[in-house]
């Protein structure tokens, strides 16, 4: 085989591992949209906040310490322990949980029966706030995250695929961070669907999205699904926030990372789950498919952003809910 | 009767307040939040504590205090504008806008108000031409330098011949990233070697596109144009594909300690240019003593010798001698920004000058002149040595191939010139 047609191999693959990380941060609008139709700008921001939780509480750091020594005048940075790094997950889910429930109980509940713009600014609002108080909690520096994620290429893979083709082709590069953050979205998007199929709370959380209405007059509360899905959202966050801050360090770049799950959403669907993992796959391969046989060639680079949109862009025109959204039809 | 009874009162009060005292108005631009916070703190810290130091120590600069008015940009251009505003009103005498977007619209602005403005290694590079540009100066260099500092470094390596090498520019994909396309095309076609240009969108998060591309094609060297999280991505990127880490060289805004740490051991080996030399100066000692320890730190005192909290106490060093070059060549203390923008082009800083404060060859000799606002044009290139988280200078001050440059920035000058209804020459 030709080294060209297997590099382009290569590329649909890195692609395909690509759009698992662009599916993950879609994944969080998803179950916020779906349950209670709120497009949440905030899920970016959500990513950041709760990787520098994790990093800060792994490292042992004084939340707010810049804040308490310009009042008080201490030296305090850190506690002077390191916590492991599964600890440090479940103590960081907490902080997440109790996010939503804050979130829940001094905005949202508030704002019940408002116009989804309203909504949607709201969210605008959150995602700012969250963002300052991520930097006067655990300080703006770039953070490294060491919860032991294997990085670099596959050396196995490299050498196991180099005989394929000729003296230009060095095997096939398949990064192993890559390859922990499909394993990992896997088991979240399968642990979701058990979750909504098989509990008390996850057919809750259906009925809620199903019709708000039916759902509390069989007695479901709305205050607790929405709790629950802010922070399943919160979950979702913390798993994007670990795979693209592994990449980059723990920085406040994270929160632009929602720019990439727009086109995944507008391609799959705001409201449907296999609609992220299917939509984020298409855009992660098409956008790097575009890049190498044309973007790059031809076009100088850098097409991959734009290309992204264009191509959800193109599926909106033709089918407005997305691959697997839910058809509206109001009938007048 | 009652105005010279108030007259009267004014004058008592003035004169019981005894002599107004001057001070020298520095405004830092500074971006201590959001994604580029990373970069912006250190350069702050140093900036501030170094005139912090001038007041402790020497009672500010020629006798005059310094007061520093710190305005957030965020790294925004918007808000930067608004700094601007916000702080000339104040007495400002000179401006670190720390942005090249900051920077391309505050030119015309600084150029009307007759403020003087320093971009030290950013911003816009035919700025060097101080006949066009009378109020911005970029010394002691600029992008088109650091690219042709770049590949004089190259040619060092390789026996002086780098045809039928291929060096690949990676860039941020904006006017900042493109700044050294044209300087390594030039070179190119000088040299023989071939160039090969890969843009990295905006923020740079996602870059496997470029780096597949790299492994591909194998060239022999990669320069990099970042800034950001681009940086971080594009080594981390490069130790995956396991390209050779001292074949990669990053630009000066691409080789600060927070470029590096997130890849851990893997970065070991990475090189950048700088424009100012990392050591231990004995100045960082009594900044520690006299700043720091006095509760005066402008951080928390955790970026105290790191390679951009240098670059921002070299920047503080450079305004300050321009300002006591004012106020010796004016005769006054109290300068104003036109005074100041004199001394800064009567700047000449020797390597006497900066042992004696401190700062042993922090920087490469230069003088600037009303013709040359860009200095010598000299870079360095430090590696990074992970095992002990420092960046070790590798080189001495490498000077850039002026037979190129000039040419590349009088004829952007002259440009900038017939658009702006400017006629060259000095003030």
């Amino acid at each position: 085989m030709s080294a060209d047609f297997l590099y382009g191999i290569e590329v649909i693959i890195n692609g395909l591992m690509a759009g698992v990380l662009y599916a993950l941060v879609a994944l969080g609008f998803v179950l916020i949209f779906k349950a209670s139709g709120i497009f949440n700008y905030a899920q970016g921001v959500m990513a950041l906040f709760a990787a520098l939780t994790l990093v800060g509480i792994m490292e042992g750091q004084v939340p707010f310490s810049h804040l308490i020594n310009a009042i008080l005048g201490t030296e305090i940075h850190d506690f002077g322990w390191e916590v492991p790094a599964l600890l440090a997950i479940l103590l960081t889910l907490i902080v997440m949980v109790g996010f939503a429930w804050a979130v829940q109980q001094f905005v949202f509940r508030h704002l019940v029966g408002q116009e989804p713009i309203i909504l949607f600014m709201a969210t605008i609002g959150l995602a700012y706030f969250l963002e300052g108080v991520g930097d006067l909690m655990w300080g703006s520096d770039i953070k490294t995250l060491a919860i032991g994620l294997p990085q670099g290429g596959s050396i196995w893979v490299e050498e196991f695929t180099s005989g394929l083709g000729g003296d230009g082709f060095y095997g096939f590069f398949i990064d192993k961070l890559d390859m922990v953050a499909t394993i990992v979205a896997a088991v979240l998007v399968i642990g979701l669907i058990v979750f909504a199929q098989y509990t008390k709370q996850g057919r809750a959380m259906r009925a809620v999205a199903d019709d708000h209405q039916a759902a509390l007059s069989v007695g479901i509360s709305l205050n607790f699904i929405w709790v629950l899905v802010w922070s399943l959202a919160g979950l979702v966050a913390l798993v994007a926030g670990v795979m693209w801050g592994a990449k980059s360090g723990v920085q406040f770049s994270l929160s632009l990372i929602a720019l990439k799950a727009l086109p995944v959403l507008m391609l799959g669907g705001f409201t449907s789950i296999p609609g992220a993992i299917v939509g984020g796959l298409v855009i992660g391969v098409g956008e790097k498919l575009f890049e190498y046989t044309i973007g790059a060639p031809f076009l100088g680079g850098a097409t991959e952003n734009w290309f992204a949109y264009m191509l959800a862009l193109i599926f909106l025109v033709f089918r407005p809910q997305g691959l697997f959204g839910e058809k509206m039809i109001e009938r007048v | 009767m009652k105005m010279k009874t108030l007259a009267a009162m004014a004058l008592a009060g003035a004169m019981a307040a005894g002599p107004a005292m001057a001070e020298l108005v520095i405004p830092d631009l500074s971006y201590r939040t959001g994604p580029y916070a990373a970069g912006g703190t250190p350069f702050s810290d140093g900036y501030q504590d170094y005139f912090n130091l001038l007041n402790a120590r020497d009672g500010g600069i020629g006798g005059e205090s310094v007061r520093i008015i710190e305005c957030e940009t965020g790294y925004n251009t918007e808000k930067g504008v608004e700094c601007y505003e916000a702080t000339k009103g104040e007495g400002a005498l000179i401006y670190q806008p720390l942005s090249t977007g900051i920077t391309y619209q505050l030119i015309p602005k600084a150029t009307a108000d007759g403020i003087p403005m320093h971009t030290m290694g950013y911003g816009r590079t035919s700025a060097a031409n101080g006949e066009v540009f009378n109020w911005v100066f970029n010394y002691p260099a600029n992008y088109w330098d650091a690219a042709s500092v770049a590949v004089n470094y190259l040619l060092d390596e390789n026996g002086g011949d780098l045809s039928g090498k291929t060096i690949a520019l990676v860039y941020h994909n904006s006017a900042y990233g493109k700044e050294p396309i044209r300087t390594l095309e030039e070179l190119s076609a000088k040299h023989g070697f071939t160039l090969t240009q890969l843009a990295v969108d905006h923020p740079g998060q996602e870059q496997k596109s470029q780096w597949l591309q790299i492994r591909r094609e194998r060239p022999d060297y990669v320069l990099m144009w970042g800034w950001g999280v681009m940086n971080q991505v594009a080594v981390q990127e490069a130790a995956n594909i396991g390209f050779p880490m001292e074949n990669f060289i990053g630009n000066w805004w691409a080789g600060a300690e927070h470029d590096v740490t997130p890849a851990g051991m893997a970065a070991n080996g990475y090189k950048s240019l700088n424009m100012n030399r990392v050591v231990d100066y004995p100045v960082l000692g009594e900044i520690k003593a006299l700043v720091h320890d006095a509760g005066n730190a402008a951080g928390d005192g955790s970026n105290l010798g790191s390679v951009l909290y240098v670059r921002g106490m070299y920047a503080a060093m450079l305004a300050a001698e321009a300002i006591a070059n004012a106020q010796e060549i004016h005769g006054v203390t109290a300068v104003t920004p036109a005074m100041v923008r004199d001394g800064m082009e009567a700047l000449d800083i020797t390597a006497a000058r900066m042992a004696e404060l401190g700062m042993d060859g922090i920087g490469p000799e230069f003088a600037v002149s009303c013709e040359n606002h860009g200095g010598s044009g000299q870079g360095l290139v430090q590696q990074w040595n992970a095992a002990d988280g420092i960046w070790v200078p590798l080189t001495d001050f490498i000077a850039p191939d002026d037979g190129v440059i000039d040419p590349l920035i009088a004829e952007d000058s002259a440009a900038f010139a017939a658009e702006s209804n400017i006629t060259p020459g000095c003030l």
